[in-house]
């Protein structure tokens, strides 16, 4: 299982190495989407299939606009030079991540081995989730009782993005 | 935006239909099965691309403003937010407080509120998705015009 994953995640990273070194942006785009579909298959191994039905939708919608979006517009990336504004972007960016590991290497000797050792809160709502709720999806009987505060707050993340994409993508202007 | 070949229209008119029944089960199923409104809403979301991206955007008239969605949508969470409003209004006074009576854990109707949010949170994410996507054609539509 634990070897499955190792592969998994090492095909998703060399997806995403060459979205970012690829010349063509259709073929960026569409090995962006080898992460996406990674994903579903590791979250199906880790026995997480709510999770892995959102994540193949999205990911295919996603890809439709995406590719509809390149096929609009061109398939050619602006290339800029390296100067040596680069140079410094470069560095801060080699700096800020050694700083990230070195902190996960310090916060990850004393965490619990993967999978064990689950918070109380979550005792309490996998034991009693189906007589409080009353739903069998124990998943659902979170999302919408539980933490039905954070369930309001993505709807109305999806609602501003909507607006966002009306306000930013709209060239012409509405006649009232 | 252009219609696709006849073979890319047969198809989506055999499928796109199904792909709708689909969306609508895995909404109704939430508190049951794996799924709910966010995956039910991009499904449903994408039998509506599906027949856009097949037949163009002239066959299905959509050169008018993108209303109807954003409308659906703006309701959908309204009716969302005023549903879990009347968690205050009843006993408790808990927002979010489900005080329909539960039933038999695994029949389609139990859970009390929770098959009417999974069936908001549908509707509203399949018009936002689709408002998106509407927003891409049409507003180059107006500009090519």
């Amino acid at each position: 299982m634990e070897l499955a994953i190792s592969v998994i995640v090492g095909f998703m990273i060399l997806g995403a190495l060459y979205a970012i070194h690829a010349r063509d942006i259709l073929s960026a785009v569409i090995a962006g989407g080898i992460v996406g579909y990674s994903l579903v298959i590791c979250f199906l191994l880790l026995k997480a299939p709510d999770l892995a039905i959102v994540q193949i939708v999205v990911e295919t919608i996603t890809l439709i606009i995406m590719v509809a979006v390149v096929l609009d517009s061109s398939r050619v990336e602006a290339y800029g030079k390296f100067d040596s504004r680069a140079w410094v972007t470069a560095g801060t960016a080699v700096l800020i991540l050694a700083i990230l590991f070195w902190f996960l290497k310090e916060a990850s000797a004393h965490l619990a081995p993967f999978g064990e050792n689950t918070m109380r809160m979550a005792d309490a709502y996998v034991n009693g989730a189906v007589d409080r709720t009353g739903s069998v999806n124990l998943v659902t009987g979170v999302i919408f009782d539980f933490r039905g505060y954070d369930t309001l707050g993505e709807a109305t993340v999806l609602v501003t993005a909507v607006l966002g994409v009306l306000t930013i993508l709209r060239l012409r202007g509405k006649k009232v | 935006m252009k219609g696709m070949t006849v073979i890319v229209k047969k198809t989506t008119q055999l499928i796109a239909g199904i792909i709708f029944l689909y969306g609508i089960y895995i909404i109704l199923h939430g508190h049951l099965t794996p799924g709910g409104g966010f995956a039910g809403g991009v499904i449903l979301a994408g039998s509506f691309i599906l027949l856009i991206l097949a037949f163009g955007s002239d066959f299905m008239h959509l050169l008018k403003e993108e209303k109807g969605s954003t409308i659906y949508e703006n309701l959908a969470i309204l009716a969302f937010l005023l549903l879990a409003l009347t968690g205050l209004l009843a006993g408790g006074k808990i927002f979010f407080a489900n005080w329909l009576p539960h039933g038999t854990p695994g029949e389609l109707v139990s859970a009390g509120f929770m098959p009417l949010y999974n069936i908001f949170v549908g509707i509203e994410v399949a018009a936002s998705i689709l408002t998106i996507f509407l927003a891409l054609v049409i507003f180059k539509e107006e500009i090519l015009k």
